[in-house]
Protein backbone atom coordinates (compact mmCIF):
# COMPACT_ATOMS: atom_id res chain seq x y z
CA UNK A 1 0.00 0.00 0.00
CA UNK A 2 1.30 3.40 -0.96
CA UNK A 3 1.78 6.10 1.66
CA UNK A 4 -1.55 7.79 1.17
CA UNK A 5 -2.82 10.88 2.92
CA UNK A 6 -6.43 10.76 4.01
CA UNK A 7 -6.90 13.66 1.62
CA UNK A 8 -5.36 11.58 -1.13
CA UNK A 9 -8.57 9.56 -1.33
CA UNK A 10 -10.59 12.72 -1.95
CA UNK A 11 -8.06 13.76 -4.58
CA UNK A 12 -8.41 10.39 -6.30
CA UNK A 13 -12.21 10.66 -6.25
CA UNK A 14 -11.89 14.13 -7.72
CA UNK A 15 -9.53 12.79 -10.39
CA UNK A 16 -11.97 10.03 -11.31
CA UNK A 17 -14.84 12.51 -11.63
CA UNK A 18 -12.69 14.94 -13.63
CA UNK A 19 -11.64 12.17 -16.02
CA UNK A 20 -15.24 11.07 -16.52
CA UNK A 21 -16.19 14.68 -17.23
CA UNK A 22 -13.30 15.20 -19.65
CA UNK A 23 -14.03 11.95 -21.46
CA UNK A 24 -17.69 12.88 -21.81
CA UNK A 25 -16.84 16.40 -23.00
CA UNK A 26 -14.63 14.93 -25.73
CA UNK A 27 -16.89 12.09 -26.79
CA UNK A 28 -20.45 13.36 -26.55
CA UNK A 29 -22.03 15.26 -29.44
CA UNK A 30 -25.01 16.83 -27.74
CA UNK A 31 -23.78 20.27 -26.66
CA UNK A 32 -25.99 20.29 -23.57
CA UNK A 33 -24.49 17.00 -22.34
CA UNK A 34 -21.02 18.40 -23.10
CA UNK A 35 -22.00 21.41 -21.00
CA UNK A 36 -23.03 19.14 -18.12
CA UNK A 37 -19.70 17.32 -18.39
CA UNK A 38 -17.91 20.67 -18.02
CA UNK A 39 -19.99 21.36 -14.91
CA UNK A 40 -18.90 17.98 -13.56
CA UNK A 41 -15.24 18.92 -14.15
CA UNK A 42 -15.76 22.20 -12.29
CA UNK A 43 -17.34 20.27 -9.44
CA UNK A 44 -14.44 17.85 -9.15
CA UNK A 45 -12.09 20.84 -8.87
CA UNK A 46 -14.33 22.20 -6.10
CA UNK A 47 -13.87 18.91 -4.27
CA UNK A 48 -10.08 19.33 -4.33
CA UNK A 49 -10.40 22.85 -2.96
CA UNK A 50 -12.65 21.73 -0.10
CA UNK A 51 -10.53 18.68 0.76
CA UNK A 52 -7.29 20.67 0.80
CA UNK A 53 -8.85 23.49 2.82
CA UNK A 54 -10.15 20.97 5.34
CA UNK A 55 -6.72 19.40 5.67
CA UNK A 56 -5.01 22.76 6.13
CA UNK A 57 -7.61 24.25 8.53
CA UNK A 58 -8.45 27.05 6.15
CA UNK A 59 -11.67 28.56 4.78
CA UNK A 60 -10.05 29.94 1.64
CA UNK A 61 -11.09 26.77 -0.17
CA UNK A 62 -14.74 27.51 0.54
CA UNK A 63 -14.30 31.09 -0.72
CA UNK A 64 -12.72 29.87 -3.94
CA UNK A 65 -15.51 27.34 -4.43
CA UNK A 66 -18.01 30.14 -3.92
CA UNK A 67 -16.42 32.12 -6.77
CA UNK A 68 -16.23 29.03 -8.98
CA UNK A 69 -19.95 28.51 -8.41
CA UNK A 70 -20.60 32.13 -9.39
CA UNK A 71 -18.67 31.69 -12.62
CA UNK A 72 -20.47 28.40 -13.30
CA UNK A 73 -23.86 30.07 -12.84
CA UNK A 74 -22.96 32.89 -15.24
CA UNK A 75 -21.58 30.33 -17.67
CA UNK A 76 -24.84 28.35 -17.47
CA UNK A 77 -26.98 31.43 -18.13
CA UNK A 78 -24.98 32.67 -21.11
CA UNK A 79 -24.20 29.23 -22.51
CA UNK A 80 -27.80 28.04 -22.43
CA UNK A 81 -28.92 31.30 -24.08
CA UNK A 82 -26.40 30.57 -26.83
CA UNK A 83 -27.73 27.00 -27.19
CA UNK A 84 -31.30 28.26 -27.54
CA UNK A 85 -30.17 30.77 -30.19
CA UNK A 86 -28.20 28.11 -32.07
CA UNK A 87 -31.23 25.83 -31.99
CA UNK A 88 -33.40 28.60 -33.47
CA UNK A 89 -30.91 29.23 -36.28
CA UNK A 90 -29.80 25.67 -37.06
CA UNK A 91 -32.61 23.54 -35.64
CA UNK A 92 -30.07 21.25 -34.01
CA UNK A 93 -27.84 21.14 -30.93
CA UNK A 94 -25.52 18.47 -32.28
CA UNK A 95 -21.91 19.65 -31.96
CA UNK A 96 -20.95 17.96 -35.25
CA UNK A 97 -23.62 19.81 -37.23
CA UNK A 98 -22.92 23.27 -35.83
CA UNK A 99 -20.15 24.28 -38.23
CA UNK A 100 -20.96 27.87 -39.22
CA UNK A 101 -17.44 28.99 -38.37
CA UNK A 102 -15.89 26.45 -40.73
CA UNK A 103 -14.22 28.29 -43.62
CA UNK B 1 -9.83 8.88 7.12
CA UNK B 2 -10.81 5.84 9.07
CA UNK B 3 -12.60 3.60 6.63
CA UNK B 4 -14.51 1.65 9.28
CA UNK B 5 -15.92 4.72 11.03
CA UNK B 6 -19.38 5.99 10.25
CA UNK B 7 -17.89 9.02 8.49
CA UNK B 8 -15.72 6.79 6.35
CA UNK B 9 -18.68 4.67 5.36
CA UNK B 10 -20.72 7.76 4.43
CA UNK B 11 -17.88 9.11 2.31
CA UNK B 12 -17.30 5.74 0.66
CA UNK B 13 -20.98 5.27 -0.21
CA UNK B 14 -21.29 8.84 -1.50
CA UNK B 15 -18.14 8.47 -3.57
CA UNK B 16 -19.32 5.21 -5.15
CA UNK B 17 -22.75 6.62 -5.95
CA UNK B 18 -21.23 9.86 -7.30
CA UNK B 19 -18.88 7.99 -9.65
CA UNK B 20 -21.63 5.61 -10.79
CA UNK B 21 -24.09 8.46 -11.38
CA UNK B 22 -21.53 10.50 -13.32
CA UNK B 23 -20.71 7.45 -15.47
CA UNK B 24 -24.42 7.03 -16.18
CA UNK B 25 -24.66 10.77 -16.90
CA UNK B 26 -21.98 10.50 -19.56
CA UNK B 27 -23.34 7.35 -21.19
CA UNK B 28 -27.12 7.92 -21.30
CA UNK B 29 -28.50 8.73 -24.75
CA UNK B 30 -31.43 10.72 -23.44
CA UNK B 31 -30.29 14.19 -22.21
CA UNK B 32 -33.07 14.28 -19.60
CA UNK B 33 -31.70 11.12 -18.01
CA UNK B 34 -28.21 12.64 -18.13
CA UNK B 35 -29.44 15.73 -16.31
CA UNK B 36 -31.19 13.67 -13.62
CA UNK B 37 -28.08 11.54 -13.01
CA UNK B 38 -26.09 14.76 -12.82
CA UNK B 39 -28.37 15.92 -9.98
CA UNK B 40 -27.67 12.63 -8.16
CA UNK B 41 -23.94 13.30 -8.53
CA UNK B 42 -24.32 16.82 -7.15
CA UNK B 43 -26.27 15.61 -4.12
CA UNK B 44 -23.62 13.03 -3.30
CA UNK B 45 -20.87 15.61 -3.63
CA UNK B 46 -22.83 17.83 -1.24
CA UNK B 47 -22.74 14.98 1.29
CA UNK B 48 -18.96 14.75 0.88
CA UNK B 49 -18.66 18.52 1.43
CA UNK B 50 -20.63 18.11 4.66
CA UNK B 51 -18.21 15.45 5.87
CA UNK B 52 -15.35 17.82 4.97
CA UNK B 53 -16.78 20.50 7.33
CA UNK B 54 -17.93 22.86 4.57
CA UNK B 55 -21.61 23.23 5.41
CA UNK B 56 -22.12 26.49 3.53
CA UNK B 57 -20.68 25.02 0.35
CA UNK B 58 -22.78 21.86 0.74
CA UNK B 59 -25.99 23.90 0.94
CA UNK B 60 -24.88 26.17 -1.89
CA UNK B 61 -24.09 23.07 -3.96
CA UNK B 62 -27.64 21.77 -3.53
CA UNK B 63 -29.28 25.15 -4.10
CA UNK B 64 -27.13 26.54 -6.91
CA UNK B 65 -26.09 23.43 -8.80
CA UNK B 66 -28.81 20.86 -8.16
CA UNK B 67 -31.51 23.51 -7.85
CA UNK B 68 -30.82 26.40 -10.20
CA UNK B 69 -28.33 25.28 -12.84
CA UNK B 70 -29.77 21.82 -13.46
CA UNK B 71 -33.29 23.27 -13.55
CA UNK B 72 -32.10 25.72 -16.21
CA UNK B 73 -30.52 22.88 -18.17
CA UNK B 74 -33.71 20.80 -17.96
CA UNK B 75 -35.75 23.77 -19.19
CA UNK B 76 -33.44 24.24 -22.16
CA UNK B 77 -33.49 20.52 -22.97
CA UNK B 78 -37.28 20.67 -23.12
CA UNK B 79 -37.18 23.96 -25.01
CA UNK B 80 -35.11 22.51 -27.83
CA UNK B 81 -37.25 19.33 -27.94
CA UNK B 82 -34.64 16.76 -27.05
CA UNK B 83 -36.72 14.83 -24.53
CA UNK B 84 -36.45 11.69 -26.62
CA UNK B 85 -32.77 12.09 -27.33
CA UNK B 86 -33.24 13.85 -30.66
CA UNK B 87 -33.61 12.45 -34.13
CA UNK B 88 -29.88 12.27 -34.78
CA UNK B 89 -28.73 9.41 -36.97
CA UNK B 90 -25.84 8.07 -34.89
CA UNK B 91 -24.38 5.99 -37.72
CA UNK B 92 -23.95 9.12 -39.81
CA UNK B 93 -21.73 10.72 -37.19
CA UNK B 94 -20.01 7.59 -35.96
CA UNK B 95 -16.53 8.33 -34.66
CA UNK B 96 -13.69 6.85 -36.68
CA UNK B 97 -11.32 4.33 -35.12
CA UNK B 98 -8.52 6.91 -35.04
CA UNK B 99 -10.69 9.29 -33.03
CA UNK B 100 -11.59 6.56 -30.59
CA UNK B 101 -7.95 5.57 -30.09
CA UNK B 102 -6.96 9.21 -29.54
CA UNK B 103 -9.81 9.60 -27.08
CA UNK B 104 -8.84 6.49 -25.11
CA UNK B 105 -5.17 7.54 -25.00
CA UNK B 106 -6.03 11.06 -23.80
CA UNK B 107 -8.44 9.78 -21.16
CA UNK B 108 -6.07 7.11 -19.81
CA UNK B 109 -3.12 9.52 -19.67
CA UNK B 110 -5.21 12.14 -17.89
CA UNK B 111 -6.50 9.62 -15.39
CA UNK B 112 -3.08 8.14 -14.63
CA UNK B 113 -1.58 11.61 -14.22
CA UNK B 114 -4.25 12.71 -11.79
CA UNK B 115 -4.18 9.52 -9.72
CA UNK B 116 -0.38 9.43 -9.55
CA UNK B 117 -0.38 13.09 -8.54
CA UNK B 118 -2.93 12.39 -5.82
CA UNK B 119 -1.11 9.30 -4.54
CA UNK B 120 2.40 10.75 -4.39
CA UNK B 121 1.42 14.25 -3.32
CA UNK B 122 2.60 15.38 0.08
CA UNK B 123 0.68 18.25 1.59
CA UNK B 124 3.29 20.89 2.43
CA UNK B 125 1.13 23.94 3.06
CA UNK B 126 1.04 25.75 6.37
CA UNK B 127 -2.01 25.09 8.51
CA UNK B 128 -4.35 28.02 8.89
CA UNK B 129 -6.12 29.26 11.99
CA UNK B 130 -9.59 28.05 10.96
CA UNK B 131 -9.59 24.66 12.61
CA UNK B 132 -12.78 22.62 12.76
CA UNK B 133 -13.37 23.63 16.38
CA UNK B 134 -12.76 27.34 15.71
CA UNK B 135 -15.11 27.32 12.72
CA UNK B 136 -17.85 25.33 14.44
CA UNK B 137 -17.85 27.76 17.37
CA UNK B 138 -19.23 30.57 15.19
CA UNK B 139 -20.52 28.50 12.28
CA UNK B 140 -19.17 27.96 8.80
CA UNK B 141 -21.58 30.41 7.15
CA UNK B 142 -20.54 33.24 9.46
CA UNK B 143 -16.86 32.50 8.96
CA UNK B 144 -17.15 32.49 5.18
CA UNK B 145 -19.39 35.57 5.19
CA UNK B 146 -16.99 37.53 7.40
CA UNK B 147 -14.08 36.67 5.12
CA UNK B 148 -16.08 37.49 1.97
CA UNK B 149 -16.95 40.98 3.22
CA UNK B 150 -13.48 41.83 4.52
CA UNK B 151 -10.49 40.12 2.99
CA UNK B 152 -12.22 39.05 -0.23
CA UNK B 153 -14.42 42.12 -0.71
CA UNK B 154 -12.91 43.14 -4.06
CA UNK B 155 -13.23 39.68 -5.70
CA UNK B 156 -16.76 39.56 -4.31
CA UNK B 157 -17.63 42.84 -6.04
CA UNK B 158 -16.09 41.58 -9.27
CA UNK B 159 -18.19 38.42 -8.97
CA UNK B 160 -21.34 40.51 -8.60
CA UNK B 161 -20.42 42.56 -11.70
CA UNK B 162 -19.79 39.27 -13.52
CA UNK B 163 -23.29 38.09 -12.56
CA UNK B 164 -24.78 41.36 -13.83
CA UNK B 165 -22.89 41.03 -17.12
CA UNK B 166 -24.12 37.43 -17.36
CA UNK B 167 -27.76 38.46 -16.91
CA UNK B 168 -27.47 41.23 -19.50
CA UNK B 169 -25.60 38.93 -21.87
CA UNK B 170 -28.20 36.17 -21.61
CA UNK B 171 -31.02 38.64 -22.32
CA UNK B 172 -29.20 40.23 -25.25
CA UNK B 173 -28.26 36.89 -26.80
CA UNK B 174 -31.73 35.37 -26.56
CA UNK B 175 -33.59 38.52 -27.70
CA UNK B 176 -35.38 38.14 -31.01
CA UNK B 177 -34.09 40.60 -33.56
Amino acid sequence: MLPLDPEGLYFILSGVLFTIGAAGAILRRNVIVVFMCIELMLNSVNLVFIAAANELSSVDGSIFVFFIMTVAAVEAAVGLAIFVMVFRLQNTVNADEINLLKG
Amino acid sequence: MDMVSFKGLVVFASAVVAVAASLLMVTRRNPIHSALWMIVTFFNMAVIYLVLNAQFIAVAQVMVYAGAIMMLILFVIMLVHMETGGVVDFRKFHRSTKTMIAWIVITVILFIEIVMGAVFYQMTGQSGKYTVEAVSRVGHVKTVGALLYTQYLFPFEIASILLLVGIVGAVVISKRK
